[in-house]
Parts: C-alpha cells; structure tokens; sequence
C-alpha cells in the first residue's frame, strides 16, 4: 500500500490575513433578519425518539437540539463547542437538513440576496440549494468512497448535476480544485487508499468546495488527525476562507481549535446554547459556568514563561443524559455556584450587552451578571 | 533533585512485527530508565511506537510481533529480572503484570468483561495477587473505589461496566489497575476517548494518586499538554525511535530535535488568540514498512543535511542536564 508523498502546504511563507469582516451588532436570531448574515437558525429543536421493546413503543424523547438559535453572518467564522453528546453535529446536520429538524427554521441567504427556508424546502428544491453548502466530516477514512478515483470524487457534484459533460474540462476543474487544497493535481486517478489521513482530508475539503459554496459546515474535520498534520489542514482551511470568501460553521470539542479559528462561539451544554458571542471576549471573560469550568480545564503545555497556572477548577460528575435532562438549570447539578433557584427555574439565554452598545454576548445563567468568572491567562487585549 | 532508586530501565529495545508485507521495525532502539515514584510521559504521533513499547515491557505483544532485541530490566529489592528473558504466559511475568505493573488503557471496555461485575473483576485481581479472603478483596476493592472518586462505591461495587458512564467506567479502570498497588502504572491514552472536563478529573486523579502511593508512572499520548501537567520527563518518539529525551521544563522551554520543535509548533496554544501562526511540519508520517533510510525525519524536516541526514542514522547525543538528542546537528560535547 503506497502512500502518495506529499505536497508542502506552503503554508509558512502565506501571510494571513484575518477572515471576512468582524460581524456588527445585530439580534441574535430571531426577529431582525441581517442582510449580510448567510444563516439564521430560530428556536431549532431535534428529538430523537427513545422506542423500548418489542412494540418500539415511544417512552420518551432524547433532546438532542432544544431552541437553539444563531445566525452566521458572511465571512466569519461560527464555532459550536461543546462536550460530547452535546448536540453539535445534530445541529450541523439539522442546518444541511441532512436529517429533518423537529422544529425550528433555518433561513439561508445566497449570494444573491435571495432568502430560502431550509426546514420548508422540497426534496429537489433542498437539492438546488445544498450546492451552495459544503460539508466536511471527521474521518477521511470513511468519508471517500475506496473504490473511486479521486478524480470521480471530486468531479461527482459537478457529474450528478450535469454542470460538466466534457472529459477535458472535468479533469480541468479537478486539478484545479486540488491545486487550491495544496495537492498535485497528478494525484487525480490514484484511489484515496494511497494518501494519508490528512491528504484525505484535503481532497474531502476539495470536494467539498466543488460547487463553489458559500458556506461550509466542517464537524471535528482534523480531531482524526495526527498532531502535526492538524496544524495543516487549520491552516489550510484558513487561508481557503480568506482566498474564496467562505463562512464557516466550524464543530470541535477543541477549545484551542475555537480560538485559532473562530470569530464567534456558541459553546453548547445538553442541546442548548449556553453562551455565545465573540470569542476573544469570551476566552478572556467567560460569563457562563460551564464556559469557565471548560477552559480551565483544557491542560497547557508549561513552558515556564508565564509562571504556573492557577488553580484548575474540577467539575463533578458527568455531562447529564439528553433523554433525562435536569429541571431547572441543566447545568445546576456540576455548577460550583448552584443557588436554589438554579434547581426549579430555568435560565434563559440573555444578551449581556444590551443596550450598552457592545457585542451581543448571549448567557443562560441566572447569575451571568453577578458572578466573576476566569477566562484564559494572556488572552490578548 | 535527589534520585530515588532505578524501577526499570529499558535499554535498546527493538520490537518488530512480521507479515506479508515485510517487516515493520515498530518499536526500534529505544532505551529510557524511570526511578522509583518518576513519572514519565512517552510522546509521538500515531503509530510511532508508543503502545508497542508499552505491550513490550507488559510482554502482552500480539502474536504476529516479536521483541527482537534488547532488555528490559525491572528493580524490585535490589535485585533485578530481565522480562524480555521471561516465559511470556508463564507464572512469572502473570505475578509482575498487575502486580508490580498495572496498566490503564485508552478505551476501559477493552478493560472491562461486560458479564461480570466489576466489583467481581477487581476483586479477582486482587486475589490473583494477594494473599487475602473474598470478604477482604471486596472491602479493599471498595476502598479502592472510593479512593478514585467513584460515588457510592458500597453499590457501585456490583454495577456492570456497560452501566457506568463513561467518567466512572475510566475510575473503575484505574481502581482495578491500583487494587494491588504497583510500582509502576501504564497509562496508555488514559484520556483521549474522554471529554475535556472528565479528562481534567482523571489527570487530577492521576497526580493525587501517584503522589500519595509514591507509584512511578509512564503516560502515553500524542498530546504534549497532558504530558506537561503530569511528568517529570519526556520522551519523544518518531518511527520506532527514541528522537529526543529531557526532562519536561527542559523539553518544552528548549527543544533541541526538529521534530519535536514542530511538534510544539503545531498546535494552536489556548490564550494565544486569533491571529497566531501555526508552523506545521510539511508532509506526513511515511508509511512504516518505507521507513526513510538514515535519519527518518528528514525528508519532512527543515534543517536536513544532504548526504548526511539521508544516508546516517544520527547518534544518541548526550547534552547537559539529562537531555538526549538523535539528530546531526548536534556534537556530543
Ligand atoms: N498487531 C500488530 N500487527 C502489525 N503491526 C502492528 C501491530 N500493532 C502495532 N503495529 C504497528 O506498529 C507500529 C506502532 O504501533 P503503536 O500501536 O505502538 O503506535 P502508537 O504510537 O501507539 O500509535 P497510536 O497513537 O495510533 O495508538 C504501527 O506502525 C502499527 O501499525
Ligand atoms: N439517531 C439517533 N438516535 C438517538 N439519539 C441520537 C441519534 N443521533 C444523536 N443522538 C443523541 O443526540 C445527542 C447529541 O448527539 P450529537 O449531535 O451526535 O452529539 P455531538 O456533540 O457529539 O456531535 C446525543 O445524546 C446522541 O446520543
Ligand atoms: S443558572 Fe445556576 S446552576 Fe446554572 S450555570 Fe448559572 S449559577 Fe450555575
Ligand atoms: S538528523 Fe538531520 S534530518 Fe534528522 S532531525 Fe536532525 S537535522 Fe533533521
Ligand atoms: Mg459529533
Ligand atoms: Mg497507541
């Protein structure tokens, strides 16, 4: 089994520069719909029904999305983080409608301007409008089909849409695509067994750039990855955004991946968002609990420089069961600062900002404004 | 730093595997010495070595591998046994394994049979090593529970392990691999599969744990991070091979071997913002039955020597203040 060598990525001589425009203040969600916001997701909902025995009788309901709602606005970067089981590739796969969402709407801005509920869509017209969405997923061992070509991979979209008849002009967009994934386009009629984990992933992203999306939804694409070749293919998926105008909706558990990559973090607990806003302000002031207890708890490497970090705090117990979620505040039964009211009323997600002119930061946290939380050490300005 | 007595010390240890393919030289000339109550964390890529060096010492290599040279001594009482010379199912390494070493694995189902309790499945070690009644067993496997933080051990004790989640599934792991208070735990990826905030109570765990019973530990993972919260020295490897070795502040303040300053380079550090550069290393990890001849990072590293680097495997060189570094460019002093 031949490995394909690889390409530099080239990546150390690019200057970046930072990705699309720092988005402005606006709602969140619901109402006030943006002009330059590609996605507008409003109270998204997704159960999976729980079916015991030999009947399937329907015994209770896995909330796996629960009124989540966040816009992604052109250009920028939207982190959803978040422990595992949280809901993060449902809601990935819930904006793509790869599966049906319960409830909710997703509203998608082209390029155009023209505005298209997801969730309404028929199956064809679904199909017309996923052209302008890419997805890229975890594993590029599963995600490639063994027994095509690379060529076939990449060219599929533009073969099952009749957007190419022509041989010639195939294989011409092709290498093209897999010149901007930093792979030599003589690559293209070997099969994805002789490449690594991380050149699959470029010609998973390749693919996924195909049809000249606008917007890309990428779950955990390099948590398969090997330490070194992560760093690649982040840089990689940076600089693509800066060179073709992409927005991402970017899933990770990673929180260092969230603060290299994004702009703005929705961090998500039980199926819910319970924080969400611009990330330098959110890594450097968290103003949910379980933001805090999150970044605290992400091991750094030492390097002396900065003197010992302090304390770490040690949540308990375990992230709860989506199909028997607490009362109250989901969060109240690992929060350090539980109050009796965390027990019976539920928090609601509230902008901090307000009326006072700063970014909107949302909080679901009874005592988001009262309480003084960590946020990561030098986290600049 | 006053050094506590030698616990193990392997020296030039080569592993390899045997198939259709040809020979894959796993683990390669890897030599490293843990004290008494040290800990040590092994780091590198997938595939690099770091398990198989581990089923090395536990002498637990699957069947279609060998270890082909090498020795690996083990100090208890002043004197020491060779377990590379051991029967590998006789009654020997069966009292060491579990007994003066335990080891935690990445996934604790592979550690777990999912028929018994685990309270059976601990106190059967227990007994396997001590000299003690069912009653005893139990009460010290409770104890033991306890000790790692699971709640109501009294109970616990008789769960299945499909039906802890998967934080206390980890604590039943490392209780079972405690019960018989080894000398050295293993803890191969003991947080990869884990959530962030379940892995900060398992490295806790792990400090608490190693402090208070004195245990030497050796910790493996790809992740340097986890490494740099719990060991006193690192060893990093590349390929089979041992690239470099140091104590931990050493190690991440200077590196000295290109790989691992590219490693270090590579991952995006949290507090260091939006806008800072990662330096990946170009290319990937080769294939291992195409292992590069002489050093086998150079065709990904910068500062390759030509005619040099490609033709000579570098020399283990021995810098100040117990740092190791195979590459060329560096002279013994
Ligand atoms: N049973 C086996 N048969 C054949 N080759 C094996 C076997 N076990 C391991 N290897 C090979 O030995 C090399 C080292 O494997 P090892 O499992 O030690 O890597 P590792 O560093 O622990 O990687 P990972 O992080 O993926 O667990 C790899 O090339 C691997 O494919
Ligand atoms: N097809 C399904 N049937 C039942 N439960 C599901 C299904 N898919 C996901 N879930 C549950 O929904 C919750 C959220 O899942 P998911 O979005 O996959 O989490 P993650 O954040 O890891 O991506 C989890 O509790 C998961 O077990
Ligand atoms: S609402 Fe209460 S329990 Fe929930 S996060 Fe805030 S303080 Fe903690
Ligand atoms: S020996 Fe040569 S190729 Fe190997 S790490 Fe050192 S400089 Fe690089
Ligand atoms: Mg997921
Ligand atoms: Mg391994």
């Amino acid at each position: 089994m031949a490995q394909a060598d690889a390409v530099p990525t080239g990546t150390n001589t690019t200057t970046q520069s930072p990705p699309g425009q720092l988005p402005q203040q606006r709602e969140e969600g619901r109402g006030l719909p943006s002009a330059d916001n590609v996605l507008e997701v409003t109270d998204l909902r997704k159960y999976f029904p729980i079916l015991r025995g030999f009947f399937r009788r329907h015994v209770g309901e896995v909330k796996a999305v629960d009124e989540v709602s966040f816009h992604v606005a052109r250009g920028e970067t939207l982190a959803l983080v978040g422990e595992s089981g949280c809901g993060k590739t449902t809601t990935g796969r819930c904006v793509m409608r790869a599966i049906e969402p319960s409830g909710g709407s997703v509203l998608f801005r082209k390029r155009d301007g023209e505005e298209i509920d997801i969730t309404t869509l028929t199956r064809p017209e679904l199909r017309s409008v996923q052209q302008h969405m890419g997805m890229i997923f975890q594993d590029p061992f599963s995600s490639l089909n063994p027994r095509l070509t690379v060529l076939e991979i990449i060219g599929e979209p533009f073969v099952t849409r009749k957007l190419i008849s022509g041989r010639r002009e195939l294989e011409e967009r092709v290498a093209q695509l897999l010149r901007s994934v930093r792979l030599d386009p003589t690559y293209m009629r070997r099969y994805p067994h002789a490449f690594s984990g991380g050149q699959r992933q470029r010609i998973a992203i390749a693919r996924a750039l195909a049809l000249d999306p606008d917007f890309v939804v990428a779950d955990e694409p390099v948590s398969a990855l090997d330490v070194s070749v992560q760093a690649q293919i982040l840089s990689l998926l940076k600089e693509l955004q800066s060179e073709l105008h992409l927005t991402y909706l970017f899933i990770t558990h990673n929180l260092s991946v969230v603060e290299y990559l994004s702009d703005r973090v929705s961090v998500m607990y039980v199926g819910q968002i319970v924080e969400l806003g611009r990330t330098d302000s959110i890594f450097r002031q968290p103003r949910h609990p379980y933001t805090e207890a999150l970044l605290s708890a992400v091991p750094v490497v030492e390097t002396g420089k900065a003197g010992r970090r302090r304390e770490r705090i040690i949540l308990e117990g375990d992230v709860a069961d989506p199909s028997n979620v607490p009362a109250g505040c989901t969060f109240h039964p690992r929060c350090p600062y539980v109050q009796d009211i965390c027990r019976d009323e539920e928090p609601q997600l509230v902008d901090l900002a307000g009326a006072n002119g700063s970014h909107p930061h949302y909080v679901r946290c009874h005592f988001a404004e009262e309480l003084d939380l960590q946020g990561v050490r030098n986290s600049p300005q | 730093m006053t050094q506590s007595p030698l616990l193990l010390s392997v020296d030039n240890l080569a592993t390899h595997f045997f198939s259709q393919e040809g020979i894959l030289e796993a683990v390669d000339g890897v030599s490293f010495d843990i004290h008494a109550g040290e800990a040590l964390g092994i780091a590198g890529e997938s595939g690099c070595g770091k398990s198989v060096t581990a089923q090395s010492i536990l002498r637990i290599v699957p069947k279609n591998g060998k270890i082909v040279m090498g020795e690996i001594s083990l100090f208890q009482n002043g004197e020491s046994v060779d377990l590379v010379q051991l029967e590998d199912r006789g009654q020997e390494i069966r009292q060491i394994r579990g007994g003066e070493i335990a080891m935690v694995f990445q996934e604790p189902m592979a550690a777990f049979s999912m028929v018994y309790t685990i309270g059976n499945q601990i106190t059967e070690v227990i007994r396997l090593h001590q000299d003690c009644s069912q009653s005893e067993a139990r009460d010290r496997a409770i104890e033991m529970l306890r000790r790692v933080g699971m709640p109501q051990p009294e109970q616990t004790i008789d769960a299945y392990p499909f039906a802890l989640s998967g934080g206390m599934r980890q604590r039943a792991m490392i209780a079972m691999a405690l019960s018989c208070h080894p000398a050295l735990l293993i803890a191969d990826e003991p947080t990869t599969a884990v959530d962030v905030t379940i892995q900060a109570q398992v490295l806790e765990l792990m400090k608490d744990l190693q402090r208070d019973m004195g245990m030497a530990l050796i910790v493996i993972t790809h992740d340097l991070a986890v490494i740099s919260e719990l060991c006193d020295r690192v060893m990093i490897m590349y390929l089979g091979k041992d690239v470099e070795s140091a104590p931990a502040d050493v190690i991440f303040r200077d590196p000295k071997h290109p790989y691992t300053i590219g490693l270090l380079r590579s991952v995006p550090e949290l507090g260091e913002g939006h806008s800072q550069e990662l330096d990946p290393i170009s290319g990937s990890v080769p294939s291992p039955y195409r292992r590069p001849a002489g050093c086998p990072f150079h065709p990904r590293c910068p500062d390759f020597i030509p005619d040099v680097c490609d033709v000579h495997l570098p020399p283990q060189i021995e810098l100040a203040g117990g740092h190791s570094v195979r590459c060329h460019l560096y002279v013994q002093d």
